[in-house]
């Protein structure tokens, strides 16, 4: 079928359907055109909208494993905030967010500005910093364990050998979270300097150029043009790690149990014991309302963060 | 290309950075080579005197262990299961969706997209204990069902196929129209060719996330023939202390992280450009 012919057709039978002929009526607004949007939007409200809305009901509720109970209004949010517990496992999420986010952060870009170059060594080490990002949290805790552990550890083993005691890192209250800190920082260091590169990769080369004909060194080009480059990035980093950690779980639960005297319970591991050992789920749904909160205000920062403009990518 | 400029000569500098980036790595693979040389010895050995790891003599039997007594293989396999599900189901429903929203209107069509944006900040532990109860009300723990379903209702492949449709010029679609193709002819045989760089970022993404998940498995699969891989190795750390089976339980770890390595090297030039593109978001 020629052009012109397929296209009489198609005006034809616009026309047929009563519809004005033309452009426009292609994208007119038509229900049917709905369906490619209707198999995840089935997906998305019944298991990510309405849970959504079923976890605030329910924080409402003095709700157990068998019922929903009786309406108790803020009751369970009053209980969280007269449970010492819960405030100290706010402190110890903020404590972690503290101990894990700079160095990740400021790790990733060093790696990020040392391994932005086309050699094939450079590549071989950014392949090598991502690797541990897709182990699962069980294996890297397992690895971390094995060598923070006592007696069979890789640490006191290395201590040994000068007739030393290692720090405990899985026991001792004031390291407990600073174990755990080391462990996460050495499993999710890869995303950081990813990002870091993807921005230092938009940055255009011409700036580079002059500098290099201002003779500018290593340092001044470093900290005249590099970073005020990716001020932005940077900032996105930080706000997305802040995310990510926040939500800190497999590593306390499966490295020490959250102990000793819940010195590393954070706070999506108080939801889990609270709902899913104690089912008082009324309960953890009231925490995991806060912890919403809390990652919400940080969302919000990050997308207007990323809505403003000026960075060079 | 230097680290911070444009000189193409190798400095004394350049290869001090490098140098101490290589130092830096052997630092963080330490742990790893002491675990696989953990999976390599004999257990009595092992408690005997832990710095029999730096000699031999050195066994593969830990490994042939494995292959005898463990629940790892139907953990393997129920991993490949959930993840290769999810990932095809994400792909299928997240590609009709994108090419709806960015090529189709209907009506609400900016208030829908909205929507399902900010579902990006929901964070998985908000829904969790209702989606717990859901199942729990449809009688469906313990199933794959219960493992794959969850994982369909992510927003974020949504966002990343829209980008894409977008991103295609709208010329291939009018020639097609002109031709009276159907919407879904069109969407079949002309647009997601054009996407597929964009199905293997995000098939990759949602593969190693599904993988991995812990929290979500950890409470819906109660039996142990229905633990995922990530479960799995979990339960069998709780007897870690006594070490009776050290090395075999390193032997389980390193044979566990296998596969997805083996999928990252194969993949990773899509994982980075999974990574800069959630960069943009």
């Amino acid at each position: 079928m020629s052009d012109a012919q397929s296209t009489r057709a198609a005006l034809a039978r616009n026309e047929r359907k009563g519809l004005k002929t033309g452009t426009a009526n292609i994208n007119a607004p038509r229900w049917r055109n709905a369906l490619f949007i209707a198999p995840y939007m089935v997906f998305f409200v019944t298991l990510l909208v309405l849970p959504m809305l079923w976890n605030i009901w329910l924080s409402l509720h003095r709700a157990d494993a068998f019922s929903i109970g009786r309406f108790i209004g803020i009751g369970n949010y009053d209980r969280l905030l007269n449970d010492a517990i819960f405030l100290k496992a706010v402190w110890n999420t903020f404590y972690f967010v503290l101990l894990s986010v700079p160095p990740l952060a400021l790790i990733g870009l060093g790696l990020a500005l040392a391994l932005n170059r086309q050699t094939r060594t450079a590549a071989a080490l950014r392949t090598f910093y991502f690797s541990s990002s897709v182990l699962s949290v069980t294996i890297v805790t397992l690895i971390w364990r094995i060598v923070f552990i006592g007696q069979f550890g890789l640490l006191a083993t290395i201590y040994g050998w000068f007739d030393a005691t290692p720090p405990a890192f899985l026991s001792d209250p004031d390291l407990v979270m600073i174990g755990i800190a080391i462990a996460t920082v050495w499993w999710c260091i890869g995303l950081p300097m990813m990002l870091y590169l993807s921005a230092l990769q938009q940055i255009p080369k011409e700036i580079y150029e002059a500098a290099a004909l201002d003779n500018a060194g290593r340092w001044r080009t470093l900290r005249y043009i590099t970073l005020p480059s990716i001020k932005r990035t940077v900032i996105l980093v930080v706000i997305i790690q802040i995310v990510m950690q926040f939500q800190l779980f497999g590593q306390a639960k499966l490295m020490t149990n959250g102990g000793p005297n819940n010195e590393s319970l954070p706070i999506v591991f108080y939801i889990y014991q609270m709902a899913f050992t104690r089912w008082d789920i009324g309960l953890g749904a009231a925490a995991s309302e806060v912890l919403f909160v809390m990652i919400l205000i940080a969302a919000m920062v990050q997308f207007m963060v990323s809505r403003k403009k000026g960075d060079a990518q | 290309m230097s680290s911070f400029g444009l000189s193409k000569k190798n400095t004394l500098g350049d290869r001090l950075i490098i140098g101490s980036v290589i130092v830096l790595a052997l630092v963080m693979i330490a742990p790893v080579i002491w675990v696989i040389g953990l999976s390599l010895k004999d257990n009595s050995e092992l408690m005997a005197n832990m710095n029999s790891v730096f000699h031999g003599p050195y066994t593969l039997a830990n490994y042939f262990h494995i292959f005898g007594s463990s629940s790892v293989f139907r953990w393997v396999l129920n991993s490949v299961i959930v993840s290769g599900s999810v990932t095809i189901g994400i792909l299928v429903l997240t590609s009709l969706a994108g090419y709806g929203f960015a090529r189709l209107n209907f009506p609400f069509r900016n208030t829908i997209f909205i929507i399902v944006l900010l579902g990006l900040a929901i964070p998985e532990q908000a829904v969790l204990i209702a989606r717990h109860q859901i199942f729990s009300e449809i009688g469906l723990h313990n199933t794959y069902y219960a493992l794959i379903l969850p994982g369909l209702s992510a927003p974020f492949g949504v966002f990343l196929m829209t980008q894409f449709f977008r991103a295609i010029p709208k010329e291939y679609d009018e020639a097609a129209l002109l031709d009276n193709a159907s919407r879904f002819k069109i969407f079949w045989k002309v647009l997601l060719p054009l996407t597929l760089p964009a199905q293997a970022t995000l098939g990759i993404f949602t593969f190693l996330l599904a993988w991995n998940d812990y929290f979500w498995p950890l409470i819906t699969a109660t039996r142990k023939e229905m633990y995922t891989l990530t479960v799995g190795i979990a339960s069998s750390q709780t007897n870690f202390a006594q070490s009776e089976g050290l090395g075999f339980l390193m032997a389980q770890a390193v044979f566990a992280s296998a596969p997805i390595l083996i999928v990252y090297l194969f993949f990773q030039k899509y994982i980075v450009t999974a990574v800069s593109g959630s960069a943009e978001k």
